[in-house]
Formats: structure tokens, sequence, C-alpha cells
């Protein structure tokens, strides 16, 4: 295996005159956590949707496992080992949870009582042992971040791309994730996780990217990128770091 | 896992009718409804399993149709010959529409527009094509032999329109318990999260169409049996594409009998108004259109939908299982 | 064939028939633009405008003309109750429910006039619908005319509503961001029918401007369906100016497609166009939103 399980090199994307994506480049190192952050409106959705293979590059390539995927439906790179969550949830509303689950298994398994049992197996894995057979319609914000971690888990990828899979939770349903996601790296998976949620980016990423109108403009550890001014701008404005420090030095 | 079981019963059930009744009227009232029952199985699998609203099935069914009326009448070809042959001819169609339109990502109501605007090429193109007779049409020569697929008494007929009814059953339920089953439901419930997960959607709802084209295409083939004659208007008119999705949407889109179910109450309704009015030209079809308003607006999961919502109720405390 | 003897007159005459096609589009597009939907029921409706506009003539006198402007706000009326109280309740909301719900009424509609008034065929017999006016090499009949800068007339009206007037802008709201204009206060399902009622006011309108030339019967609204369907993904769902300039293209190549294939396979050029361009651009010439 690469050492590098996924890299982005020279990515843009154009909306129209909109330079949404500008020559985004990294990579992500196998068996890794590495979180995607960044200001509302970076793009961070937009990088996830090429990385998955949901919207063209205009320019660049995207690099899996010593592959150049950059050209292929997302489909293929799900069978490839590419899974990704949806920030807005996508379930599949008019079957219950291990349907929805077995859906993902079925990638693997041709049978349909085989992707159902193994259905069980992930559902038991993030939690969702419970509710199993509730339709998917009926589950509570939590529930349905972790039938979407489900789905993905359930096509065996060896790259999970998680789209803000903490937004809309509590406090106490945050730290019962955490554990889950960084349990997935025990299991031989690399993440790539987009969050705004502080403590959980803390508590799990290793590496971590700071995406702001489009380009990457910081990297390094937590600690690192937040003690960085141009982080800290594209986050509160122009000069607000030199205020902060301003500031701090006044107190 | 599905079984087979209520598929036998209620084959079973509706082969015994011959033995108990000798009455032409409710054979031929029977007939007609499993003809129109296998017609909308055929849309059921694309519409109500993969959620492909096609609004042009005529297309397959008189392609079909013609395939094998024209094979009999300018090239004498046997008439079961004609009909795999315009088995065949109905998956051809349904194959290049859909190569034509999922390969373009047309979905929702375009797809709806756009096979409509297919049928209606069909229909004006056989309406001038000297080879389906124009606007005369097509007729099929009377020769009451079991060969030539014709027969004196309707019974065979009966026999025949409910052997096929038994395979588009059997052959849906399959797919209810395979992988191709599972995954055009997805695509159905969510089509890009579907290829998120791996489904090549194309592949999936390509395999969908034409497979429907073809149960389709077999009541087209029938019906140009049991009638003897088709013109453009039979063959690719609205009529039928419309008879094609009420009748599932009636019963429940995307359930196993819903066409079965579906084609006896627009037909029983359609008689009820003949009795009531007379043989005056489209109360029927009014019938029917207020019928696929209150259907969509008052119970969209359709007469299956009804009856589950009954039987279910005193079965709640129990786990639900597979949703057999 | 392609001299300017008959280019021209065909030209000149597909253009009168685009634009009552564009006349009828323009309602369409108007229901897509803001309510999303494709309106199955629009040629039905069209149908039943043009019964309505016969008999104004044989039973009432009223000409055709004049009758514009009786059953513009007659057939407004019964778009506005059609989406208020059947259409909207009975679709729950979603897209594919729609489609079905105004097949229905189409379904209904149609039949209901085949059930009434039998499959004859009938026209009217208008005195001055003969005219002719001379345009160069061609001779153009008056009622065209009449049609043709009726629909200017109508298009100017609408898109003037559109931009001045208070529902003009509430509708333009709901077509943009249909939660928004709600938290602003707007009755969402208000404007859904009175846009609903502007665009079948539309299709009464051609429908009197179509009856001195064309025959009235159950079907006739039927052929118009998909070619309003045919400009409306032309021209661009939504759009005022796309359903006018796409009708009248429509109408020209309907023309050439008549000449070159026989008027019965005219229909087909329009039909093949509507597929090819479908294909081509899935979601329309300039649309966005399937």
């Amino acid at each position: 295996m690469a050492e590098s399980l996924l890299t982005v090199e020279n990515v843009s994307k154009y909306f129209g005159g909109l330079l949404a994506i500008d020559k985004a480049s990294f990579q992500v190192r196998t068996g890794t956590i590495t979180a995607l952050i960044g200001p509302n409106g970076a793009g961070k959705t937009t990088l996830f949707s090429i990385i998955s293979g949901f919207l063209p590059t205009d320019d660049g390539r995207v690099l899996y496992d010593g592959a150049d995927i950059t050209t292929e439906p997302p489909h293929r790179r799900a069978r490839r080992g590419v899974a990704r969550t949806f920030q807005i949830v996508q379930p599949f509303a008019g079957l219950t949870v291990r349907e929805n689950i077995a859906i993902g298994s079925h990638l693997w398994q041709r049978s349909r009582a085989a992707a159902l049992e193994a259905a069980n197996q992930v559902a038991l894995s993030v939690g969702l042992g419970a509710q199993l057979e509730a339709p998917a319609a009926t589950l509570t914000v939590a529930g349905s971040k972790r039938l979407e971690l489900a789905r993905a888990l359930a096509i065996a990828p060896r790259l999970l791309l998680l789209d803000e899979v903490l937004a809309g939770l509590n406090p106490s349903e945050i730290r019962d994730m955490v554990p889950v996601v960084r349990e997935l790296t025990a299991r031989g998976m690399t993440i790539l996780m987009t969050e705004h949620v502080m403590q959980a980016i803390t508590a799990l990423a290793e590496h971590v990217l700071v995406l702001a109108e489009g380009r990457i403009i910081a990297r390094g550890t937590a600690q690192e990128v937040a003690a960085d001014p141009l982080v800290v701008e594209a986050y509160l404005g122009r000069g607000a770091a030199r205020r902060i420090t301003a500031g701090s030095s006044h107190a | 896992m599905k079984t087979y079981w209520p598929i036998v019963l209620v084959v079973v059930l509706l082969a015994i009718v011959p033995f108990v009744t000798t009455s032409n009227v409710v054979l031929n009232f029977l007939i007609t409804t499993l003809l129109i029952a296998l017609v909308g199985q055929g849309w059921n699998l694309l519409g109500g399993y993969g959620g492909q609203y096609s609004f042009g099935h005529a297309a397959f069914f008189g392609t079909a149709a013609y395939t094998t009326a024209i094979l009999q009448v300018q090239y004498g070809i046997n008439a079961w010959l004609g009909l795999f042959a315009g088995i065949f001819a109905g998956s051809l169609v349904g194959a290049v529409i859909g190569v034509l339109c999922f390969r373009s990502g047309l979905r929702g109501s375009y797809f709806s527009l756009v096979t409509l605007a297919f049928a209606e090429v069909l229909r004006i193109f056989s309406s001038v094509t000297p080879i389906t007779g124009a606007g005369v049409g097509t007729l099929i020569k009377l020769d009451l032999r079991p060969e030539a697929f014709q027969f004196q008494s309707r019974v065979p007929f009966y026999w025949i329109v409910l052997t096929l009814v038994a395979l588009s059953l059997v052959t849906v339920r399959a797919a209810e318990n395979s992988r191709f089953g599972a995954y055009l439901v997805a695509i159905r419930e969510n089509e890009d999260a579907a290829s998120a997960l791996g489904i090549n959607t194309f592949a999936v709802k390509l395999a969908a169409i034409t497979l429907s084209a073809a149960i389709t295409g077999a009541a087209g083939c029938f019906y140009a049996q049991y009638f003897l004659f088709i013109d453009a208007a039979i063959a690719y008119g609205p009529w039928i594409s419309i008879d094609a999705l009420l009748a599932p949407i009636v019963g429940g889109a995307g359930t196993l009998f819903a066409s079965l179910l579906g084609a006896l109450v627009i037909k029983a309704l359609g008689e009820a108004t003949k009795l009531l009015s007379g043989d005056a030209p489209g109360l029927d079809l009014v019938i029917y259109g207020l019928v696929l308003i209150a259907v969509v607006g008052l119970a969209p999961r359709g007469v299956a939908g009804v009856l589950t919502a009954l039987f279910r109720r005193p079965f709640r405390a129990q786990p639900e299982g597979d949703n057999g | 064939m392609l001299s300017p003897v008959i280019l021209i007159p065909a030209v000149l005459n597909g253009l009168m028939a685009g634009a009552v096609y564009a006349l009828v589009a323009l309602g369409l597009t108007l229901i897509y633009g803001v309510l999303h939907i494709i309106n199955f029921a629009h040629g039905a409706l069209l149908t039943a405008a043009m019964f309505a506009a016969f008999f104004a003539f044989t039973l009432l006198g009223v000409d055709p003309y004049l009758a514009a402007f009786l059953l513009g706000p007659l057939f407004f009326a019964i778009g506005y109750a059609l989406q208020r109280f059947i259409i909207g309740p009975a679709a729950h909301g979603e897209d594919r429910n729609f489609l079905l719900v105004t097949l229905g009424l189409a379904i209904v509609i149609e039949n209901a006039l085949l059930y009434f008034f039998r499959a004859d065929t009938r026209t009217i017999n208008l005195p001055y619908a003969f005219d002719v006016i001379e345009i160069g090499p061609a001779f153009v009949a008056m009622p065209r005319i009449i049609a043709f800068g009726a629909v200017i007339a109508v298009a100017a009206a609408l898109w003037t509503i559109m931009r001045w007037t208070d529902t003009g802008k509430a509708i333009r709201a709901v077509a943009k961001e249909k939660l928004g204009a709600e938290l602003c206060g707007i009755n969402v399902a208000h404007i859904y029918a009175i846009t609903f009622g502007l665009g079948t006011a539309c299709v009464a309108v051609a429908a009197c401007l179509l009856i001195p030339t064309y025959y009235v019967n159950p079907t006739a609204g039927e052929a118009f369906v998909l070619i309003a369907f045919t400009i409306v993904v032309l021209g661009g769902m939504g759009s005022i100016a796309g359903a006018l300039i796409g009708g009248l293209c429509v109408g020209v190549v309907e023309s050439f497609s008549s000449i070159f294939l026989g008027e019965s396979l005219g229909q087909i050029g329009i039909f093949i166009m509507f597929i090819v361009v479908l294909l081509a651009r899935p979601s329309g010439l300039f649309g966005a939103r399937p």
C-alpha cells in the first residue's frame, strides 16, 4: 500500500466565474486521521465531492493508492475503497436501517441473505443494533449520522471521507461518536474528515488542513494550526490575529 | 427472503376459474384484466421499484405487437416464434431508450417526458409507414389452430395470459430477493447515495428498463394474438401508456401484486361505469382519472398499502421481519 | 425546393403558428418556473378552453377575440381553484405526485369533454377568418397576424406583472426560494394557485386565438402538450423570453418539416428535436433544476 493513500494534486474547480477550489494539494497518509477545516463556504464539501467523484475537476489530479482516479465515476471509486458520508444525510428513507446498510454490504455480498447478515454486524459496530428494523426515516439526527457512517463502512472502504459527521449532535452525542471514529483507524482505515467541532478535531486528528476561500492556507497539528495567524484571520477576519495578540499583551 | 407461495396461491386460484364458469363474459373480463396486469407489471418494475416513471410504455407494447403481427402477416413466420421475436424487439427498444436516456443522466419528469415523446414518435411513424399498414393497421389472418397461437375457445388464451402473468410475478419476486432488486430500490430512494455505495446506476437502470420492456412486450404480443388487429393508435396510443402506470399505482407501486390488484380495480370500475352509463365513450376514462387523483391524494400506497395497513394492526407487537 | 417563394411563407407561417405555441408554452413555463412541476393538464385545459370559445361563439355569438377577455379571467379562476383545492392537496408536495395528479386531471378533462360533446370535430365560421394580408411573396391569414400581435401583448403584460406588481414579486420570490418567501409572510399556496391560474389564463387566450383557424375536438389540445413541453425545455424552464423565442423556433421547425416530410410527419420533427435536446442537455437548454 502506498504511504499516502490519497493524493490531491493541484486541484482547481470553477463554478461559473467563481474559483471554488484554488490549486489544492495535499496528501493523506495511510492509516491516519486527517481533518479538513475552514470557515463556511471555504469549499470543504466541494473538495469531498471532487475526491468522491461527484464533481469533476477543472484542473489537477486525484490519486488513490497510486492510481489516477480523477475521471472515474463515484461507483468505481467506491469499489476501489473510497467511501463518503454526506453532510446532509441521504438515507434510503423508505427502507429500514438494516436494509440501508445492506445496500452497502451488497458491494461484496451477492446474496441477499449474506448482505443482510453483514449489515447486522456493521450496525452493531456503530451502535445501531437496537434500531435494525426501524425505518430510516424515523431516526434521530444522531441515529441518522450513525446510519450514514454505517452505510459507508458496509462497503469495506480503505479511505473514509466523513463530511461533518458530528454536525447537529449535542455534546454527549459527540462524546459517544468520537471513540467510534477513532476505532476505525485501529481497523486499518484512513480517514479524511471535515468538521467544525474543535474538540473532536483535537481529539481525533493527527494532521489538520485549513481551507479558506478554496485555498489551503495552513497545515500541521491541531495546536500548530490553531496558533497560525492566517487561520485566525480566516475565521475571524482581517487583522484579528494582531488584535488578539495585542489584546493579550495588554492584559 | 420473500417466498413464492403467495404467487402460487394466487395463480392456482385464478387457474380454477375456467373450471368454475364457462361464461365468455367472465373469461373475457379476466383475460383483458390479466393483459393489463401484465402491461403494468413491466411498468411496476421500472417505475414502482426503480422510481423511473415512464409515460411511454406503449413504445414497448406496440413494438412487440407490430413485430409479431408483421412477421406473421408479411413473412409467414410462426406466431409462437413471433411471440419471442416480439418480446425481443420490445426489449431492444427498451434497451435503446434506456441507453439514450440514462447515459444522458435524464431523471424525473424529464425522463417521463422523453419516454412519452418516444412513444409518440413511434405512433406517428407507424401511422404513415407502409409496413405497418399505415392508417389501416395490420390484421392477422384468422387461423384457429394452436400452432398458429389462435384458439377457438377463450380458455387456452386465458391459460396463456395467466402463465405470462405468473412468470412476470415470479420474475419480480426473484428480483426482490436479489441484489439487483435491492440496488434498484436504492436508486429509487436516492440515486446519488446509491452510486456512492458502489452501484453502477446506469447498468442497473438499463437492466430494469430492458426487463420492463420485455414484460410489457409480452403483453403486446398477446394482444396481437387475442384481438388479431392493431393499428398505430392501439399499439402506441396513450391509452396503453396510461393503463401501464395506472394499474400499478392504484395497486400500490413497488409491491409484487400491485399491477394485478390495480388492473382488477380499474377494470371492475370500467365495467361498472359501462353498466351505469351505457357505452358512452369517455366516462370510464373520467373515472380512471379521478381514481388516479384519489389514489395519489388519499392512498399513495394504493390498494396494497390499504390492505397491509388493515392487516398489520393486530400484529403490531411482533417484529416486522423482512416486510414479507 | 428552397426558393424564397417557398421559404418565406414557410417561415412566416411558422412564426405565426409558433406565436400561439409560444403562448401555450408561456403558461407552462410560468407554472414550472414557480411550482417546479410539469403540468400535464395543460393540453386538456387548452382543449376545454377551445370548447368554451367555440360555444361562446356558436351559442352566444361572441367573437373569439373578444371572448379572450371573458375566458381569460374565467380560466384564471378555474386554474386557481384547481391548484388550490385539488392539485396542491393531492400531491402532498412531491414532484412525482404532481406529475400523476395533473395527468389524472388531463384524463378527466379530456374524457369529460369526450363524454359530453362526442368526438366530432367542429370548426367555427368566422367571416373575416379568410382575409389575407400580403407580406412579400407570402399571403398571411388575418387571424394569424392578430394572434401574433395578441401573443406579444400577453407576453408583455405578463412580464410587466412579474416585474412591477407586488404579486409578481411574490411569485418571483416563491420561485427562487419557497421557504424564505414563506418566512416573509407570503402565502405560498395562494401564490402557487395564482401562478397556475395565470398559466391557465394564457391557455384560454391561446384557445381563443386558435379557434378561428383550428378545429375543436376532445383531443385537439393533446397535440399541443408535447409541443409546449419542447418549447419550455428549449427556451428554459421559467423563462418568458425563452418560451417566446422557443415557440417561434418550434413553429418554424414544424413548418419546414411539414414541407419536407409531409403534413402528418411534421410533428415528428418537433418530438425528435425534443428528444435530442434533452439527451444532449438533460436539464434543458438553459435550465438548472430537472
